[in-house]
Parts: structure tokens; sequence; C-alpha cells
């Protein structure tokens, strides 16, 4: 930490000439404007759109209407949408999100020893990371097709169940088909992220560790874990985020559906979008922004916290 | 006593061998196999195989017919040249921006500026679609839904944040000792910047660029919004538009979802460094 606080520029203190203030602006002003205009002011007016009425087939009544999109979101009801998509986000975030740092962590140990063709076989275990979420998505509908489909047929053939389920269409099935193709996509993010800060941890720890005649499992637990921790916190905190925002696997493989079952947050928020009612969708957006905000926060916390150790 | 340990010691060895073996194999398998289907599916000709139960794992007739169809009746090879130029064009002149304001914030104290990297780090945070909605509104206003240029600004300003952010870690990186010199010299601040900076970091710029690219390339949703005529399409949309149907073509589908890939997974299989680099310089080396 220290030897890069030196490496660091530190100009002497002086008033900064005018020629320096020019520069800098020159140089941040492209890459801040562009940023402005096309996300912080369109995420401005998508929080005044949330007090409007704003529907876009009916342009000529936007009204301001104070809390109504939320008090509509909100209001607890037989055909409240809004509370559903809560508890399936939450499910399919953390659904998603254990299962991937779990097979992501034992697969970065296993793969610290080398092999033979270690370098080819981590090559080709990244591989669906250069894949779209959406694309995922359309692979694994293939999978999970209902009728035919390779994993009915896998299944069959070991005798687990007896007839095709239609997996992505029944509500009892879809949720886990999701999270379980959204497993796959992300587990070699963690495997790469584990990697890398494995690879920091000095080798002479464990070597003097050898010599002192501990166990394997005492070198993961005394020297392993507290290297890698910060990272495992940091990136498993980051991939919260990921998931939260990107719907697109969902989006590919049900839709939402059926009747809601697979719709997170952010999916309900873009089909309001479709469906063409912006001033309720950024009402759903608001609510986003402001959980991902406090997490936000929390994350930087922790991430300081983590980085001072 | 040491003897007995040290065959337990031998045993525990052999399980854990024989436990790597067979979860790294089972994984393998896995991970191969939803791309070992979609190959197995397009190249399939008759849709009575492709939709047999039992399923029939390796194709009878193998066959390109599917690729042809999706290239020219589908118009892939449009929406791939689409795809392509709403993505490397964007790329580059984002990374090219992000260089400059990356620099300043490693380099340059001056007030605010922790804010302005703070702005920049909290875009990554906020959900995507809440500026989605007023954009289209402001795009149309302009004039420029469905028209490239606006696809272009779209793209441009979604990927600008995220390779400042990228960029100035890899900068911080590096000693600043030489530019101070060339400085001293009498170089001008500009100069210094591309001259001496930009080839220091010249792997963390390749991983910002891929990292670009392959993001824009796999877009869907701005896309899906902003694009309406055929002849702008990308390929996913064209491939959206193709499982929305109510009848999907699985073989057609799956020819389109290679022919998509193709390029993500080239540039993954030949720039890995590059690409693991670039996901790893913001969470590891911080």
């Amino acid at each position: 930490m220290r030897k890069r606080e030196e490496l660091l520029y530190r100009p002497p203190k002086r008033k900064p000439k005018k020629k320096d203030v020019i520069f800098i602006l020159l140089m941040l002003l492209p890459a801040a404007a562009m940023t402005i205009w096309l996300i912080y002011y369109p995420i401005g007016r998508g929080i005044t759109m949330s007090f409007q009425e704003y529907n876009l087939y009916n342009l000529n009544n936007i009204k301001f209407i104070g809390f109504e999109n939320f008090g509509d979101l909100l209001k607890p009801g037989p055909f409240n949408a809004f509370y559903g998509t809560v508890k399936n986000t939450i499910i399919y975030v953390f659904g998603s999100l254990i299962p991937q740092v779990l097979f992501g962590f034992i697969l970065a140990l296993l793969l610290q020893k080398r092999f033979r063709g270690r370098s080819l076989y981590q090559g080709i275990i990244f591989f669906p990371w250069a894949v779209s979420g959406f694309i995922i998505g359309i692979m694994w509908r293939w999978m999970f097709n209902g009728s035919g489909g390779v994993i009915n047929d896998f299944f069959m053939r070991l005798g687990v169940i007896s007839e095709p389920v239609s997996w992505l269409s029944s509500e009892s099935t879809a949720m886990l088909s999701v999270i379980i193709a959204n497993v796959w996509y992300g587990i070699p993010f963690f495997v790469i992220m584990i990697t890398a800060a494995l690879q920091s941890v000095p080798m002479d720890l464990y070597e003097a560790a050898d010599v002192d005649g501990a166990g394997a499992l005492v070198k993961f637990r005394v020297i392993t874990l507290p290297h890698i921790k910060s990272v495992l916190i940091l990136t498993t905190l980051l991939r919260v985020i990921w998931i939260f925002n990107g719907p697109e696997t969902i989006f590919a493989m049900t839709n939402g559906g059926p009747a809601g079952s697979t719709q997170i947050m952010t999916s309900y928020m873009y089909s309001l979008i479709t469906s063409l009612d912006y001033g309720r969708a950024s009402a759903v957006g608001v609510i986003c922004t402001l959980i991902l905000v406090a997490y936000a926060l929390l994350y930087l916390r922790i991430s300081r916290f983590t980085s001072e150790e | 006593m040491s003897k007995i340990s040290r065959k337990n010691h031998r045993w525990s060895y052999l399980a854990g061998e024989i436990f790597r073996v067979v979860f790294l194999t089972m994984h393998f398998v896995i991970t191969i196999f939803p791309f070992f289907w979609m190959v197995s599916t397009a190249v399939k000709k008759e849709q009575a195989e492709i939709y047999a139960f039992p399923v029939i794992y390796w194709p009878q007739n193998p066959s390109l017919e599917n690729f042809f169809h999706i290239a020219v009746k589908g118009n892939f090879l449009l929406y791939f040249r689409n795809s392509f130029l709403y993505a490397a064009i964007p790329a580059l002149v984002g990374t090219l921006l992000a260089i400059l304001a990356a620099y300043v914030l490693a380099r340059c104290r001056f007030r605010g500026r922790n804010t302005v990297l703070f702005l920049f780090i909290l875009t990554q945070m906020l959900p995507g679609f809440m500026g989605l909605a007023p954009k289209y509104q402001m795009m149309s206003r302009l004039g420029l839904v469905n028209t490239v240029l606006g696809i272009l600004l779209i793209y441009l300003s979604n990927i600008i944040p995220y390779s400042v952010v990228t960029l100035r870690s890899f900068f911080d990186q590096v000693p600043a000792s030489i530019e101070e010199a060339a400085l001293i010299d009498g170089c001008s601040r500009f100069r210094v910047v591309f001259t001496i900076a930009v080839p220091l970091v010249l792997p963390g710029i390749i991983s910002v660029l891929i990292f670009d690219f392959v993001n824009l390339w796999n877009e869907l949703f701005s896309a899906t919004l902003f694009l309406d005529s055929d002849h702008l399409k990308t390929v996913t949309i064209a491939l959206n538009g193709l499982i929305q149907k109510y009848d999907i073509a699985w073989g057609q589908l799956m020819a389109g979802t290679i022919i998509s890939v193709l390029p993500t997974v080239l540039l993954f299989a030949l720039m890995r460094k590059y690409m693991i680099a670039g996901l790893t310089s913001g969470a590891v080396k911080g």
C-alpha cells in the first residue's frame, strides 16, 4: 500500500497554474460530458418521471401525481405484482450467487496445482464468460425444452424422472432452471478472480508451514483464507450488483413467466418500459436505485475496511 | 506413530487426488456440453432429427444448411456487420476519451478529483434501465431514434465510465517519474500523455478495448429499444426476434447463436491474458 503511494505523482504545493487548469478541464471534458448527458441527466429525468403520470399511450396527459406511482406499486392486493418481483429478486440473486462462489472457489483451489494441460483446461472452462447472458439464456432455453429437450432426456435416462418435465413453463421449476443457467454462467468469473487472488499469496509462507509440518487444512485456514478474504468479499458484493442489474438470461429463457414466477425487479421494469408506462417503470427504477445506492455505500465501506487490514 | 500418520497422509492425499480429477472432469463436461449441444443442433438438417425424443446426441448427417439459411435469408451477414460497427467504433472512441480522463484522474491533484472519480464509479452500480425511457424521449426529440448516430452515442456513453475507472487503476500502477522528467525537459503535457504514459499502460488499454467491444457486441436492451429498421439491426436484435416467435426454429436459432458468439469466443481464446487482466485489475490490485 505504502509503496503505491510513493509512486503517485505529487506536484509540489503551489497555486495551480492557469495552464494546468485548462489541461485538466480539456482532458476530463469529453468523458465527463458524455457521462452527464447520457447517463446522469436521463437518470435525473427518470426520477422526475417517477412522480408523473407518464404513459406514451397518453402523451397529452402528462402531469405530476406525487407518490401515486409508488403507492400503486406498493399497495397490497391480489393483483400486486411488485412484492413478487422483490421476492424473486432475492431468490434469484442469492440462489445464483452462493453456488457460483462455492464452485468457483473449489475450482480455483483445485487448479492451483500444476498438471499437464492446465492452461488449456482453464482456457476452456472460461468460455461461458465470453458469451453474453442473453445468449446463455437462449442456449439453456433449448436444453430445458419441455417437450423434448436434452435435460429431460438426460434425467430420464438416469431414471430421475419418468416423463418429460416442462421446466420453463411450470411455476415450480422455472426459477430453478433460470438459476441453474445463471450459475453455469457465473462460475468462470469467480474462478478468474479467486485464481488471481491466490497468486498474490506468498509461496514462502506455504514452505514455512511445510517445514512446521502443517496439514493442508491448517494451511488453508491460516494462510490462504486470510490472504484472499478481501478479494472474496469484494467480488461477491460486486457480483450481487451485476446479477441484480442483468436480467438478460431471464429475458431470454422465460421473459419473466410463467405467471410472473421468474420476474425480478429489473426485468419487471423493462417490461413496464416496453408497455410504455414510463411513470411506473421509473418508480420501480427509483426503488432499485435506492436499494443499489444503499448497497453501494455498504460495499464501499466494507471495501475500505478490508483494504485497511 | 509416525508410520501410521504417514499412511493416513498418503490415503488422504489419494482421496484428494481422486476428488480433484472427478470434480475437474465433471466441471469440464458440464461447461462444454451446452456448446456441444448448440453446435449439434445447428448442424442437424432434418426437423425430425432436431426434435427427436429420446434425443439424438450425435448429428447423423451434419450439414451447414441452417447456417446458409440464417446468413443469407435471415440477413445475418448484414446484422453481423452492423453489430461489428456499433461495437468497434464506440469502443475505439470511448477508450480514447477515457484515456484522457483516466490520465488526469490518476496523475493530477485537483479539488473535486475524488468526487469526479466517485461519479464515474457510481454509474457502474446504478440500474442501467433507470435512464432508458428518458433517453428514448431525448433521442426522439433529437430525431436520433432508429439512426446509426443515435446508437453510437448511446453505446459510447455506456462504456466510458467503466473504461475511465479501469484505465485509471492501470495508470496508477505505473510510476510517473519518466513523465516528470519529460515535462522538465519541456515536452508539452499532451505529448507526454501519448508518447510516454500510453505506451506504458498499453496492455491495460488493450484489455479495456476488448472489454468494451465485447460488452457492446452483446448489448441487447438499448439496441432493441432504439433500432427498428431491418437494415440497422444487430445480431442480438435478430436473435431476440427469433425467440419471440411462437414457433421457434431451433436449428436456425442455434446457427445464429453460433454466429453471434464466434467473435467474442475467438477474442477470448486469443486474448485471454488481456481479458483476465481487465477483469481483475479493479478488485484485486485495487
